[in-house]
């Protein structure tokens, strides 16, 4: 076998080629669309979750004590199900964290090359158009083509009428009755044809790698998946797949010519709000639990290991920390910080940083007052360890105490972390929407669902009823939790060890 | 007299797995009569618990539906028996004691309240009468003060008293079968010999069969009218407890016998069956001992043995029985050569390597918001001895005698530790910090459990290597790696086995590799913490050649902890016994096995099941279980339990009387007892 350099194969250079190529593809767009890159502080922490996970999985396959279980989840069906529809929710919210600035209205005729828009952009709201900056006076039904609630209409012969008035945006050149009908199933036939041709096409491209890879023909291989055959379940992946691909096909062929979750108070698109409020979820299920492991791990250990007033120290912080309600701490925190912002108004050029602040607070605050669980695990795994033969015998060799936690006891207890930081994950996006129906959430300008619901209140309450932004922010999130929590399941089976089979 | 209260006849279990179905018991067969005791003897793996729940059908899950053959009990053929039937049957005719009585027992209710369940089960007595035969049970099992202890909890109880109350509950019922899984496997030598007269007491006097799983060939020769002997889902051979010890036929069986440690074997290599018990979820083409065994033949791979029914009640599932078979049998090969061990070449005269002068350790028992100790645990109180170099020491007891926390005391694995330890002429309890753990490097430990030893996380040439990391052995990668190489092939594997991960070893191979562990720093003291207990006679009696042959190669020293006289007859050269924290009697192995002084020494030497059938031996029974070490006895801490005891005894601890080479701490043989 060739020796290389460092570790640097072929292989690793086409990974590293390939990770390369968005960051080559976004610099390359902000260069000739003359944008303004803007870095908020989530946004680069996502990028750290993603580096990270992907370090653990290429890390993991070497290891056998997680390669065993990663397998096991692989194998699993539900859990493959599950990760496809977590997939779609994950590049949305992805899309969602690239953000710039678009140089401003009349800056490039006037050859000003550093003025910009002052509303920040992402590359989804570039994907979805401009659809998210037409707004329609107040509510509208789903797939309506006109308003809510009537107004007063001065007709051409100058009488003053109340009617609905039609959507500026919705059904354009469509007339009610059933040509709007036929227009609409024709959008949902097309999408879902199109969501068709997308999926056979994503299947061809992976049944020929598939094949290459099991360097079998393509034919025998597609009899093999279509059958159910082989250790992953392929075929249950590709129905998944061919369902959302409908689902997103018929969507967005709907989307193009309607307001397909209608519209809200102000006449903003409830579908545009709900898409949108996916980042804010994720980031709230991921990043407090980034913010919560390295406490967490970290105190567990120690106290666990070292006992006497260490454990002594942390166990008080811990306990002090548990016993102070939490929606408390962070109301007191959300507060002050507003406070903050008011102050420095300078610090903050643009509404979307302000905000972005605020949604990283409120993930500090929360992994800050969700870490006593999992450090009580761990001290108590921890403790637990340390009883083991094999401790007692790294210590009969002498071996450095910080050896001994890092070689013996953190690989040990990392089942517990990953455990955790599934189950945690549902429990925080929930969380969110709790807090902000509350209050002391993220900030009333951030898209969340518990905004909407919080929103809903009001429209709920109102005659006759707004019902769409409610159940929106539902479906949404139902989707997103029961993915999660049918996922975290499996790994928490695959992880435990008292379900071991042979 | 000779009704068959049991009859199995080619029983058959098996899970099903991705490769189709896996039987874990293939064509067993068996019948026990009323009144006797049918043992089935196997290592672990070999089908023997399997049976057992195959006939209560208490299976695990995925045995559901998988079961074929028949199961006769009283005429009843018990597996096709509706489940609501066979609810009935158990408990009241059949009952079952386990081999673990910390776990059978219901931890949140008291024993009377689980006698009376059963008797509410299976009788129609209730209320103060079901009271009073739970009492007469309970007394019948042997355990004092019954009245009392119905309102008890199973904490408040030994584990020797936890197997009577389960033994109470298995008589509640009045059964005709009894089946005992290894019911003395848990407990110490002495409760050993207690349970086990009470058993074949009960027996004659409840006059039913008892059907008993167990690996120990010694409670075998105790209890046995009649033996199987199984092998990976098979019986192989089946005979009267007499024949089977006189003349063994299968070669399993007589290799089981050779395997054994006994001091008869001193010196020479035991003989030992090569591998390992073969996994069920393969195919097998011929015999299933055929790939172990030392008189296989071609013939042996290709044609599976059919069971060949021999006089006087035998059988025998092998070739050589089989009369279309055994003419083509090559001749038995001679008799292996007894390899003689070399007495350890180079060491290096008697220097006493580690001494230990009045080591004590007293675990503080912390109560209250502060922590302040309110009592302590006398763990160790007060023990003494020296091991020479390139020698071995046995440190005997029972469960709970401080022999293993001795053992971590001297490697300063614990820190409140009193007394002197003296390691090649250094104090060891006086280094702290860097200098101990340079020290490290020359005594080490083998533990027990060699599933519990390694990290389950790390590459077996890591675990070995991380001594070496630790004490800076072999700096260079590539020397290093080399080392790792030849240690693992010393200790009888191959070098591939570096990058593979502890869970793919079987239990022998485990702790073979513990051992290239602790020979990696090059100790010249290891302590070997009960190595073979958690193995079967044959694995064991592989790592017991390993032990010795590395003793003689590197002049090693070893303090050997265990509870197994015969391994300490063949392998020790002194023995030291300890009861309840103390040293009792010290001394040449040969004159402490042989003659006794210690009344404890009388009792644990005579309470170890022996194969000898002649010998009708007198078994000193011991009452009660060893006091609490929170709490010792005043005076002399046997004399709760003596049958020697006089005065002086319970006021004092007696002084060491020596004999020649040994000691004994004893009054009765104290010239001048105490002035009382």
């Amino acid at each position: 076998m060739t020796r290389w350099p460092l570790g640097i194969t072929p292989h690793n250079v086409t990974i590293a080629a390939w990770s390369l190529a968005p960051v080559a593809l976004y610099f390359s767009c902000v260069a000739f669309y003359h944008l303004k890159p803007v870095w908020l502080w989530t946004d680069f922490l996502v990028y750290v979750l993603i580096a990270s996970m992907t370090a653990f999985f290429v890390a993991a396959r070497r290891r056998a004590h997680l390669r065993e279980p990663l397998t096991r989840i692989i194998q699993n069906r539900t859990a493959m199900v599950c990760l496809v529809v977590l997939a779609a929710f994950t590049a949305i919210g992805v899309l969602d964290s690239v953000h710039f600035r678009q140089p401003a209205a009349g800056a490039a005729a006037a050859g000003q090359t550093d003025r910009y828009a002052p509303e920040v952009t992402s590359v989804l709201d570039a994907l979805m158009g401009p659809q998210h900056m037409q707004m329609e006076t107040t509510y509208s039904a789903p797939l309506s083509l006109v308003q809510y609630e009537k107004s007063t209409v001065e007709r051409a012969d100058g009488v003053h009428e109340r009617v609905f008035p039609r959507l500026k945006f919705a059904g354009v050149g469509v007339a009610a009755g059933d040509a709007h009908t036929r227009d609409i199933v024709r959008r949902v036939v097309v999408g879902a044809l199109s969501g068709l041709l997308a999926t056979a096409a994503v299947a061809a491209l992976f049944l020929a790698w598939y094949a290459y890879t099991q360097a079998s023909p393509v034919r025998a291989t597609f009899r093999r998946v279509l059958r159910g055959e082989g250790d992953v379940p392929w075929r249950a992946m590709w129905v998944t797949l061919l369902a959302l691909c409908m689902i997103v096909g018929v969507v967005v062929a709907l989307a193009d010519g309607y307001h397909v979750f209608g519209t809200d108070k102000v006449g903003k698109d409830v579908l545009y709000k709900s898409v949108k409020s996916i980042r804010t979820g994720l980031i709230i299920g991921t990043l407090t639990t980034l913010v919560m492991l390295p406490f967490a791990v970290l105190l567990g250990i120690l106290a666990g290991y070292l006992r006497g007033w260490v454990d002594d120290v942390i166990q008080y912080v811990y306990t002090t920390l548990s016993s102070i309600p939490g929606v408390l701490l962070i109301a007191a925190s959300v507060l002050m910080l507003q406070t903050y912002i008011h102050i420095h108004p300078e610090l903050f050029p643009t509404e979307a940083e302000r905000a972005d602040l605020r949604l990283l607070f409120l993930c500090i605050i929360l992994g800050i007052t969700s870490w006593t669980g999992l450090c009580r695990l761990i001290r108590g795994e921890t403790m637990k360890l340390c009883e083991a033969d094999f401790l007692l015998a790294a210590r009969g060799f002498g071996a450095h105490p910080l050896a001994i936690m890092l070689r013996h006891i953190l690989p040990n207890v990392m089942h517990i972390v990953l455990i955790s930081v599934v189950l945690d994950f549902s429990g925080l996006v929930l969380a969110e929407a709790v807090l902000s129906y509350v209050g002391v959430g993220v900030d009333p300008s951030t898209y969340s669902w518990g905004n909407m619901i919080n929103a809903a209140r009001l429209e709920m309450a109102r005659e006759p009823m707004v019902w769409w932004p409610l159940l929106s922010a539902f479906v949404f999130m139902f989707v997103l939790v029961l993915a999660a929590n049918l996922f975290a399941d499996v790994v928490r089976d695959a992880f435990d060890p008292r379900l071991k089979r042979r | 007299m000779s009704e068959i209260v049991l009859s199995v006849n080619e029983l058959r279990t098996w899970y099903d797995s991705a490769r189709g179905p896996v039987p874990v018991l293939d064509g067993v067969s068996f019948d026990v009569q009323r009144g006797e005791t049918f043992v089935l003897l196997g290592e672990s793996g070999c089908g023997k618990s399997m049976t057992a729940l195959s006939i209560m059908r208490l299976l695990p899950t995925q045995f559901q539906n998988n079961i074929s053959g028949s199961v006769n009990f009283d005429g009843i053929d018990l597996l096709r028996l509706p489940e609501v039937a066979m609810r009935r049957m158990r408990g009241r005719r059949i009952a079952m004691i386990f081999q673990e009585p910390m776990t059978s027992l219901n931890p949140v209710l008291t024993v009377g309240a689980q006698i009376m369940e059963v008797l509410v089960q299976h009788s129609s007595l209730r209320g103060a009468s079901a009271r009073a035969e739970a009492v007469r049970l309970l007394d019948a099992a042997g355990l004092p003060a019954a009245q009392q202890r119905l309102d008890e909890y199973p904490h408040q109880l030994s584990g020797g008293m936890k197997q009577r109350v389960m033994i109470a509950i298995a008589l509640a019922g009045k059964p005709d079968l009894l089946i005992a899984d290894e019911p003395t496997t848990a407990l110490d030598v002495t409760i050993q010999a207690q349970v086990l007269d009470l058993l074949k007491s009960l027996q004659k006097d409840f006059g039913m069969a008892m059907l008993m799983i167990t690996h120990d060939l010694g409670v075998v020769a105790q209890m046995a009218d009649h033996v199987a002997v199984m092998y990976a889902g098979e019986v192989v051979e089946q005979a009267a407890r007499a024949d089977f010890f006189k003349s063994p036929q299968h070669p399993y069986s007589q290799r089981l016998f050779e395997a054994l440690p006994a001091l008869g074997k001193r010196g020479r290599e035991l003989s030992v069956i090569p591998g390992t018990v073969p996994l069920l979820d393969q195919a097998f083409n011929g015999c299933r001992f055929a790939p172990r065994c030392h008189r296989a033949w071609e013939a042996c791979e290709q044609h599976a043995p059919a069971w060949v029914t021999l006089p006087a009640g035998r059988g025998l599932r092998c070739l050589l029985a089989d009369n279309t078979w055994s003419a083509h049998a090559p001749a038995a090969p001679p008799a292996p050569p007894v390899v003689v061990h070399d007495a350890p070449t180079h060491t290096s005269g008697d220097a006493d390597l580690l001494v230990v002068r009045e080591l004590k350790v007293h675990f503080p028992i912390l109560k209250g918001l502060l922590k302040r100790a309110a009592g302590y645990v006398y763990a160790v109180d007060g023990v003494s001895f020296s091991i020479a170099s390139g020698k071995t020491l046995a440190l005997v007891g029972e469960s709970g005698c401080g022999k293993t926390t001795v053992g971590k005391a001297i490697l300063q694995l614990l820190s409140p530790v009193q007394g002197q330890v003296n390691f090649a002429g250094i104090a060891l309890n006086g280094l702290r910090g860097e200098s101990l753990r340079k020290r490290r490097r020359e005594f080490q430990i083998i533990f027990q459990d060699p599933f519990s030893s390694m990290n389950p996380r790390m590459m077996v040439g890591d675990i070995i290597a991380e001594g070496m990391r630790a004490q800076g052995v072999e700096k260079d990668q590539q020397k290093r790696g080399a080392r790792i190489d030849q240690l693992l092939e010393h200790v009888g594997l191959r070098s591939d086995a570096k990058t593979r991960y502890p869970h793919e070893f079987s239990g022998g191979q485990r702790q073979r590799i513990c051992i290239a562990r602790a020979l990696a720093v090059e100790p010249k003291l290891i302590v070997c913490d009960e190595p073979t207990s958690a193995l079967d006679v044959s694995v064991q009696a592989q790592i017991l050649n390993l032990l010795k042959q590395l003793q003689g190669q590197h002049g090693l020293s070893y303090l050997f902890i265990t509870h197994n006289i015969s391994v300490v007859a063949y392998l020790a050269h002194e023995v030291a016994v300890m009861y309840l924290g103390r040293i009792v009697e010290h001394g040449p192995v040969e004159q402490i096995l042989s003659a006794p002084r210690h009344p404890y020494t009388q009792a644990l030497l005579s309470a170890v099941p022996t194969l000898d059938q002649d010998i009708k031996r007198v078994v000193l029974r011991l009452d009660g279980d060893p006091p609490s070490p929170i709490n010792p006895p005043q005076g002399c801490h046997f004399h709760l339990r003596c049958p020697h005891v006089h005065a002086p005894c319970r006021e004092r601890y007696p002084d060491a009387t020596t004999f020649g080479a040994s000691t004994v701490r004893c009054f009765l043989y104290n010239d001048a007892p105490a002035s009382a």
